[in-house]
């Protein structure tokens, strides 16, 4: 057998032997035996020896053609099988990706917070500021500089807890009024404000009602503000709070700090306006209390209501939050029950 | 006060429904509680004539009665009312009708005897009980003789009317009657209203012989009495009576219910004594005297004060004016000579008097908000026509008047430049004297000034600002327009202290507690725990609602674990909860407390829940920790946050109990929950931190700033080491901190152990130090000297065994 036909059913044998190699240790085993220094290729170049100088090249470059064959066939069967084993190992790896995702810690803002919040945010934007005030407040502030003296009947529209004769819980956030207005230099602008807060009542706690609950008030005192003003502004407030489908109405009531006074319904969440038992058939629900702020306030604080004068309202986020989101007792608002705290999840 | 639909259509053309009214009454003058048609619901409920009445044989009160319903053959009856009679027109349900509370009459039988329908009580078909009149309470209504069987029941009785509930607000006490209502309804609908002119025919001699008045008249304004005499008691005629039902009264007899209608219709209260029953002729108008007493109407004793007014004869007093008339001059049967009070009564003392003895009656609720107080007479001349009208009564010739202080009329000038610069509108001079024209106010113009005259009736107007209302809710509120404020710029931006509050929430709850907002009052013995103010002095309330919430709190941690109990109960097992807000510290002999802002965090259970790939690791001092060292570091406060052992505080547990100090400065404390208090509270092992916010909020802090990041590799060395077990971990990081040398950059505690292995009263501590030089790579010598030298000071220095 001539050099070129051993060569040739060299390379034949070992295209079969490898293709055949079924892991990377057989692959390995049929390089070293056919590449190795003791392998047949190099054996069958050491019988070169014995060809005719002329056969010596040709014989030579294709030795070279069988080994180059082989090990190309050795480096392509050793990738596939290391494809096969990746493959079969990442397979094995497979998870269950509906399976539960690690809990991380995570708190709420609680939901009276949220509706402050977005309240505050919509203020800001609007060039307000935010003041807030004491909560245990001097009767005088609280009570007689909002126009309601010592024996107004209106007093008995909200129940007081008295600390002394003079000294009370507020009952509403309304000081914050009388002592930004006491300050206030109009020389230096309007005055724009909204004041959050805890307020107080001597109620006893059921479905509808806590001795404890927030308002949040806002003033804006200026050379020409009009009604239209408050109207417009609450119907931003109800667009901002409760969606843009959201109207605004207002109704003539009656509070001492304000002249006219008027509460604003907006228009029913539940029934959109159509009627049903949750407005009582009207398609409206009484949300806040508001009006132009009344002479004898800004006299008292000692702003003169020939040049001056403004709107004010008060809004009461825990209604607000129990009629966004059907909260059907205000006690869950301090009972703080996490199932409760942790419902109100959705931010922006 | 419900006002009838029908009665205000006898004097204005409407063509709107009841619901319509109502509605625009609700968006022009006041609230509306509801609107009611007393007959809505019902039907089949007729007229029958009781025929014959005989005893059911098998029961000792039912009756079977033969009743004419307008059939031709009768209907048979059975019927358990005690007053039931041949002869009666009563009410009834026929078979297949509906009565009150949506309730079906059905043909039965009743121990055996057919009934074909049921014989109505008032109550039966939907009248409250407390506006039947006395002698049907327990039992059947009687109608009257001339209603016809068969016809339904319901226009006889006034119940195919709308009842409209006014809610009227403190200042319109000129809607608490069918006038003011008129007057308003007639500026809404832009019409004229013609009111009723009481005409008096005096017969007999002049009541000033027969009476003579005393009166204070700081107390009482206005004070005059009518006399009527050979008065003849009596049932009041249906129209009257129904008149009444619909107003929620109860019909009486026809002269006190004469003096409720005109309180209905005119809104002045009136009341009426028994003349006879007066000692002598004078009647005094006074304050009561300390030791007087007085029984009222309704049978009840009341003590009065000084600050009461009462009506008095020479003897005692027999009325408390303005509130409730007195029993022992109270109109009955007998009665036959009347004196009608008709009087204005101070409106502070009335309030006060109602509060006082807890009687707010019609009468005190008109008196409080003010009468028309140009309307005294007319009252007093209707009750007296209708005396006459009603109970063939003749009237005394005159009134006596014993005060008559009338108030002049509210004038009011305002400019129609005004009016539009305040409600924002575009309205003309025409538009603006046409509504309060309409509204009975008399309007003087010149130029663009308006001078009006205010009637006296409308108490509740007396400066531009109250005519600028009248204005826009006549003209309609929907008629605004909606515009935002203009004029000059403001910035509108959170202080501060406000953003950093915000921040606060924001940190603690990206840390995993979620916002609690807890009651600020509460028990004594609560508010006075976890006290960072120790000297602080309790502020109670004067007169709380509940013991639970009376006094206020001077700590955070309590409200948190009434939260945490309250989750407890309710098996919730896992609570992280942070608070924001207020505690109430007071100085002894202070009235009022300083507010101090504090933030406090409360968790118990475990912080991560148990899952499927993890198990559930109960809160411990460190996890707190953590937070609390998170949430400062996002302050950013200026200065080295530490923690010292405080094993004092009795409400903690006192060896897991840590004061927090910044730049040495105690800012409050965290650590574990005393188990003592755990279990006043129910609650299971709960760790709490509380801080003084507004410490934070005035201390300084530090701006963000960048470090360049080195690019030379850095080094690290472990060091393990046994110590003495009270050698503190602050204690070896500051020997590290001193000693380390310039290339040391942080280290860090990666082990700590005791038990097994560790001689007894040593523990074994193992820490990373890590160094580097941000100009130039390390070289191992550098770092083996410096890490030898701090090897070296923690055996010399804290006897520390290096391993």
């Amino acid at each position: 057998m001539s050099l070129k036909d051993k060569l040739t059913a060299l390379r034949q044998q070992g295209l079969a032997d490898i293709e055949q190699a079924t892991d990377l240790k057989a692959v390995n085993e049929i390089r070293v035996h056919l590449l190795g220094k003791k392998g047949p290729i190099t054996e069958v170049l050491r019988g070169m020896r014995d060809l005719e100088a002329s056969e010596r090249p040709v014989v030579g470059a294709f030795a070279n053609e069988v080994r180059d064959d082989l090990t190309t066939a050795v480096a392509n069967r050793r990738e596939t099988l290391e494809n096969a084993a990746l493959n079969a190992r990442l397979a094995k790896e497979a998870l269950d990706v509906t399976l539960p995702g690690t809990p991380v810690a995570k708190g709420e803002p609680h939901v009276i917070q949220q509706i402050i919040d977005q309240i505050e945010d919509l203020f800001l934007g609007m060039g307000y500021q935010v003041l807030s005030g004491p909560e245990v407040e001097e009767d005088k502030y609280n009570f007689e500089m909002m126009n309601l003296p010592k024996d107004h009947p209106a007093r008995d529209m909200q129940d007081t807890f008295y600390i002394t004769k003079e000294i009370l819980m507020r009952t509403q956030t309304s000081p914050m009024q009388a002592r930004t207005l006491e300050k206030h230099d109009f020389s230096q602008g309007p005055l724009k404000m909204i004041s959050p807060g805890v307020v107080y009542r001597r109620d006893t706690d059921d479905p509808t009602h806590s001795h404890q609950f927030h308002q949040v008030e806002g003033l804006v005192i200026d050379k020409h503000v009009t009604m239209a003003d408050l109207k417009g502004t609450l119907q931003v407030l109800a667009h901002e709070l409760f969606g843009d489908k959201f109207d605004v109405r207002l109704r003539p009531s009656y509070f001492p700090f304000t002249e006219p006074s008027v509460e604003a319904d907006i228009t029913c969440f539940n029934c959109g306006g159509k009627g049903c038992s949750v407005c009582k058939q009207t398609g409206w629900i009484e949300v806040l209390g508001a009006g132009m702020v009344h002479p004898n306030v800004l006299k008292m604080a000692g702003v003169d209501p020939d040049v001056y004068g403004g709107f004010a309202f008060g809004v009461g986020p825990d209604r607000f939050a129990m009629l966004k989101y059907g909260v059907d007792d205000i006690r869950n608002f301090y009972l703080n029950d996490v199932r409760f705290l942790t419902q109100f999840t959705k931010k922006g | 006060m419900k006002i009838s639909y029908n009665w205000i259509k006898n004097y204005l053309d409407l063509d709107v429904s009841a619901t319509d009214l109502a509605e625009k009454i609700e968006r022009t003058s006041v609230e509306v509680d509801s609107v009611v048609q007393p007959s809505a619901g019902l039907k089949k409920i007729v007229v029958g004539h009781v025929l014959s009445v005989k005893a059911h044989p098998d029961s000792d009160h039912l009756h079977i009665c033969q009743v004419d319903v307008g059939d031709e053959e009768p209907s048979q009856i059975v019927c358990g009312a005690p007053n039931i009679a041949e002869g009666q027109n009563v009410i009834v349900a026929l078979p297949g009708s509906r009565i009150a509370d949506n309730v079906k009459i059905k043909r039965s039988k009743m121990r055996g005897v057919e009934s074909a329908g049921m014989i109505c009580a008032l109550q039966e078909i939907g009248f409250p009980e407390d506006v039947v009149p006395k002698a049907y309470v327990d039992g059947i209504y009687v109608l009257p003789a001339d209603a016809q069987p068969g016809a339904p029941v319901f226009d006889l009785l006034g119940m195919n009317d709308s009842l409209i509930d006014l809610d009227v607000t403190p200042n319109r006490g000129d809607m608490l009657s069918l006038n003011g209502t008129l007057r308003d309804l007639a500026a809404i609908y832009d019409q004229p209203v013609q009111l009723d002119v009481p005409e008096v025919k005096a017969e007999g001699p002049a009541v000033a012989d027969q009476l003579t008045l005393h009166v204070d008249e700081a107390l009482a304004p206005q004070y005059r009495m009518r006399l009527v005499r050979n008065l003849k008691i009596a049932p009041s005629p249906m129209w009257l009576q129904i008149r009444l039902w619909n107003a929620g009264m109860r019909p009486i007899n026809n002269v006190v219910d004469v003096t409720n209608y005109v309180m209905l219709k005119y809104g002045q209260p009136l009341h009426a004594f028994d003349y006879d029953k007066f000692d002598g002729q004078d009647v005094y108008v006074r304050a009561a005297q300390a030791d007087e007493k007085l029984t009222t109407l309704d049978e009840n004793d009341h003590d009065l004060d000084p600050q009461d007014i009462v009506i008095a004869d020479a003897k005692a007093p027999i009325a408390l004016a303005g509130v409730m008339g007195g029993l022992s001059t109270a109109i009955t049967d007998q009665t036959t000579t009347v004196a009608i009070e008709s009087a204005v009564f101070d409106r502070t003392h009335i309030r006060k008097a109602a509060q006082r003895h807890n009687l707010h009656t019609d009468a005190s609720q008109r008196f409080e908000r003010g009468v028309n107080q140009a309307g005294v007479q007319d009252a007093a001349d209707a009750a007296a026509q209708l005396f006459t009208e009603l109970a063939g009564g003749e009237v005394q010739a005159g009134t006596v008047v014993g005060s008559n202080n009338q108030p002049d009329p509210a004038i009011i000038k305002l400019t129609l430049t005004r009016v539009n610069q305040v409600l924002g509108t575009l309205l003309s001079l025409d538009q603006v004297t046409h509504i309060l024209d309409t509204l009975g106010f008399a309007v003087e113009t010149a130029d663009d000034e308006m001078t009006v005259t205010v009637p006296i009736r409308r108490n509740d107007i007396h400066i531009p600002a109250d005519l600028l209302e009248e204005i826009a809710r006549i003209y309609g509120y929907d008629k605004l327009p909606a515009t935002l404020p203009t004029g000059r710029m403001t910035q509108g931006r959170l202080t501060p202290a406000q953003r950093l509050v915000r921040a606060t929430r924001h940190s603690l709850e990206g840390l995993g507690l979620n916002q609690a907002i807890s009651y600020a009052l509460t028990t004594e013995d609560k508010a006075k725990m976890f006290l960072t103010h120790p000297d602080s002095q309790v502020t109670k309330l004067a007169w709380p609602m509940s013991v639970d919430h009376a006094v206020l709190r001077m700590n955070l941690v309590t409200g948190l674990l009434d939260d945490i109990a309250y989750n407890t109960a309710r098996k919730v097992k896992d609570v992280a909860l942070y608070e924001q807000g207020r505690v109430f510290y007071r100085e002894d002999g202070q009235e009022r407390p300083a507010e101090e802002e504090h933030i406090a965090g409360a968790v118990t259970g475990t912080l991560l829940p148990k899952a499927w790939n993890h198990p559930a690791q109960p809160v411990d001092f460190y996890q707190l920790k953590g937070i609390v060292e998170a949430y400062l570091q996002d302050m950013a406060v200026n200065g080295d946050v530490t923690f010292e052992a405080n094993p004092q505080m009795k409400e903690m547990h006192p060896g897991r109990t840590a004061d927090i100090l910044i730049h040495g400065h105690k800012i409050g404390f965290m650590g574990q929950i005393h188990p003592t208090v755990a279990k006043a509270f129910k609650i299971g092992a709960t760790m709490v931190f509380d801080l003084n916010l507004q410490a934070i909020i005035d201390m300084p802090k530090r701006a963000n700033q960048y470090d360049v990041i080195s690019r030379y590799p850095a080094i690290t060395r472990d060091i393990a080491m046994l110590v003495d077990e009270n050698v503190t971990n602050d204690q070896i990081m500051a020997v590290i901190n001193r000693r380390g040398g310039a290339y040391l950059q942080s280290t860090k505690l990666f082990d700590v152990y005791a038990g097994d292995n560790v001689p007894a009263g040593k523990k074994s501590l193992a820490y990373t130090l890590t160094y580097q030089d941000k100009t130039a790579t390390l070289v191992d010598d550098a770092v083996n000297q410096a890490f030898e030298k701090v090897t070296k000071r923690l055996e010399s220095d804290l006897g520390a065994e290096i391993r």
